[in-house]
């Protein structure tokens, strides 16, 4: 058996990598840059440092999102022991011009300059994101430089089990998921439950349209969901797990299971993890394109490589799990707040946020909004905040009318809530819902009996079938909205639509038939008034 | 399907020993990925992933052999496959235009997209133009909202399109050929 990798010994090696050369450039390569041509834009720097032997002045390290996604592809100079500088929209001929202004002249290129003192920048509080356009995240030698695999060698070599536990009760950190569980009171139960065989599995199955947060750590974090996972397996007792991502994610996938590789080799994971008695297999499974994979028990048949039709709970996946087991499920994005908890303690992290939703949370900004891009609060910023100072408000003149959140579980907040604390308790008071992370913001243009069919649309295709009042109530409720929208909708039809969306709400099996009138049911609340424009009926009452 | 599947079907087909039972070689890649995965039967929404990556669709056949090989019903395997959106039953056409309907894109105007290249090419979502040439598909979210409305045209991104301009790239690449 190999040794296991000497965490000190690597963090001082690429000490000395890093200020080898005067120059790094860093260049965003997360799905959204590549999109706008960041491919195009390393291949020019590297080439240049080819053509003009530039090789010892400059080393190109490409990485993970930078954030401000509409103003890709971002690239970043560093200098030796100095300032940087930032720049957006950086093209293969801007980046030579940038690059050889720096390296040839020592001057900065205002031209394509990014103004980081913007609240964008600076209202942000990043933990879960904190590598993203710092590392490179194919290496684990940049991982481990910054700090990474700390907080596994100090929970595996200094912490008993529950003293891990411990340490996630003080956080107070509730789950990323969508239904803020506490974290600690699942891992307490996992490690209680009897039994040796125990699985610990991390949810990447991000099923929200609109919401990439989870793609972006699996992607340009892979190692810190790997670690959060070994620290969660160590502490309740899972000696396997599995990481499940949907499909349409391949860059998510291979980043992950050559993590894996790599961690095994330098024995992260695997047997007898970095020489102490702790053994762990992780596997990456693959979703197919279902929705409802995303609810854990649905998830669980998916792994087993079954249909992934949700049964009833309990008998709950801490119970009776993967092929009868003890199972805990996370989400991507709990997982990746545990390292940072361990490394800085429960303490630090209850600090941050809410008194009951502690920590930060990441949301993909999008929609109809000036900065579109990945961001993290502390958990009860304002929506205002995030809206009109981070996200920069409504382009193109027009006014904000609604952010949508939770996806087609959740609801939309009309502008008269703006000051409302994003945590999870006010969210849900206002009939939405925190869930993944998604942040879609909507302009005067939008109509929200149009959104409301848009969803029902989405759980309609997406219920699997299993329980009536979903497959069912799902297909009338659309049918309804279509009427409705198409102006051919009666006072009665309004009327069967809110009966419905109760009857739903209450049958369903799982979460998403009982959440799938949440759209409906807040856009009625906050926006009747469109609903009752589009009916022409001569009783119709005038709001 | 990814450059390196192609490459490994080609490579695949022009080999000339070690042909596949079956006449076809490209099972070969399902086989090898079947014997990683030690014939486990969990394995199957796996399977059926390299098997549509190499035939480009899951005919019967296809079908069939997975259930052999991991000793299941293929009633049960047929029932995962279509339980799953991303497994498709018929071949694709010549060019694939798959438009995200994601939240994002939905607000900055997808549908139009959609309709737009639905009506040009007489082709509902989900199928293959009569003559072979064009699949429309959607997606939701392809995780690049900020460049939203996003179409993914033969494995290409475009950002911020609209009906005209993805009908014109559409028009390009089916007439491109000729
Ligand atoms: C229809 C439906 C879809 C869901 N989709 C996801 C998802 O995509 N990702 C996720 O992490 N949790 C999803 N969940 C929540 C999971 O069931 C589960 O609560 C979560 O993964 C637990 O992790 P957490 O405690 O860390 O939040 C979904 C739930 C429902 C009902
Ligand atoms: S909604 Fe289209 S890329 Fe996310």
């Amino acid at each position: 058996m190999a040794a296991p990798i000497d965490l000190h010994e690597v963090m001082e090696r690429e000490r000395e990598e890093r200020f080898r050369t005067r120059w790094r450039v860093k260049a965003c390569s997360s799905t959204a840059c590549l999109s706008a041509g960041a491919g195009a834009t390393i291949k020019a720097v590297e080439d240049l440092v080819e053509r003009e032997d530039m090789a010892l002045e400059v080393q190109v390290i490409p990485t993970g999102c930078m954030g401000l996604c509409s103003a890709g592809p971002l690239v970043r100079m560093m200098r030796r022991g100095g300032d940087e500088s930032d720049y957006q929209k950086v093209t293969p001929e801007a980046a030579i011009e940038i690059v050889r202004s720096h390296v040839l002249d020592e001057q900065p290129v205002p031209e394509y300059e990014l103004d980081v003192t913007m609240p964008f920048f600076t209202s942000q509080e990043r933990v879960v994101l904190a590598n993203g356009g710092v590392i490179n995240p194919d290496r684990i030698e940049s991982y481990v430089a910054h700090g990474g695999y700390q907080a596994l060698e100090k929970a595996l070599t200094t912490m008993k089990p529950k003293q891990v536990i411990e340490q996630i009760r003080l956080s107070r950190i509730r789950g990323r998921g969508g239904a803020g569980y506490p974290v600690a009171s699942k891992w307490g139960l996992l490690a209680s439950a009897p039994g040796k065989t125990k699985y610990v599995v991390a949810n990447g199955d991000e099923g929200d349209p609109g919401a990439y947060m989870d793609r972006t750590i699996m992607e340009d974090d892979p190692h810190r969901v790997i670690e959060g996972i070994a620290i969660a397996a160590y502490a309740t007792g899972a000696s396997e797990a599995y990481i499940y991502v949907r499909a349409e994610y391949p860059r998510a996938i291979e980043r992950l299971d050559r993590a894996i590789r790599v961690a095994r080799r330098n024995r992260l994971l695997g047997r007898k993890i970095l020489d102490t008695n702790f053994n762990l297999s992780v596997e990456v499974r693959i979703g197919a394109g279902a929705f409802v994979c995303g609810e854990e028990t649905a998830l669980l048949a998916s792994i087993e490589g079954l249909r992934g039709t949700p049964r009833l709970r309990p008998p709950y996946p801490t119970e009776k799990g993967l092929w009868g087991a003890p199972t805990m499920i996370n989400n991507v994005e709990t997982l990746a707040n545990i390292a940072p908890i361990i490394d800085r303690g429960g303490e630090w992290f209850a600090s941050l946020g809410t008194e009951k939703s502690t920590g930060t949370k990441v949301f993909a900004l999008a929609g109809d909004i000036t900065n579109t891009g990945l961001i993290e609060v502390p958990m009860g910023t304002s929506l205002r905040e995030i809206v009109a100072d981070i996200g920069g408000g409504v382009p193109n003149g027009k006014e904000f009318k609604a952010a949508q959140t939770g996806g087609p579980s959740g609801g939309c907040i009309p502008a008269k809530f703006l000051d409302t604390s994003v945590d999870y308790d006010s969210l849900r008071e206002l009939g939405s819902i925190m869930g993944s992370g998604g942040l879609i913001v909507m302009d005067e243009d939008v109509k929200m009996p149009d959104v409301a069919k848009y969803f029902m649309e989405f759980s309609m295709d997406e219920s699997c079938g299993k329980c009536t009042p979903c497959r069912a109530g799902t297909v009338q409720m659309h049918s309804l909205l279509q009427r409705l929208t198409e102006g051919n909708g009666s006072k009665q039809d309004l009327r069967d639509l809110e009966h419905l969306c109760s009857v739903v709400r209450d049958t369903s099996l799982c979460g998403l038939g009982q959440a799938a009138p949440n759209p409906v049911i807040s856009t009625l609340q906050y926006f009747r008034s469109e609903y009752e424009a589009l009916i022409h009926e001569e009783e119709v009452v005038h709001a | 399907m990814s450059d390196t599947t192609t490459r490994r079907v080609v490579e695949a087909s022009n080999r000339q020993q070690g042909d596949h039972p079956s006449g076809d070689n490209r099972f070969e890649l399902v086989d090898k990925h079947l014997k990683r995965a030690r014939y486990e039967q969990d394995q199957l929404i796996e399977t059926l992933h390299v098997a549509q990556d190499v035939f480009g669709y899951l005919s019967e056949d296809i079908l069939i052999y997975v259930a052999r090989a991991l000793r299941l019903p293929p009633s049960m395997v047929y029932g995962v496959a279509t339980f799953y959106h991303l497994f498709t039953f018929e071949p694709p056409g010549d060019h694939s235009c798959t438009v995200c309907t994601g939240t994002a894109c939905f607000v900055k105007g997808a549908d139009a997209i959609v309709q737009g290249v639905s009506d040009a090419y007489s082709v509902p979502t989900g199928e293959t133009s009569a003559d072979g040439s064009l699949t429309l598909k959607t997606a939701r979210c392809l995780g690049s909202c900020g460049l939203a409305p996003v179409v993914v045209l033969d494995g290409s991104v475009l950002s911020h399109q609209n009906a005209e301009s993805t009908l014109e790239l559409v028009g390009t690449a089916v007439g491109g050929e000729g």
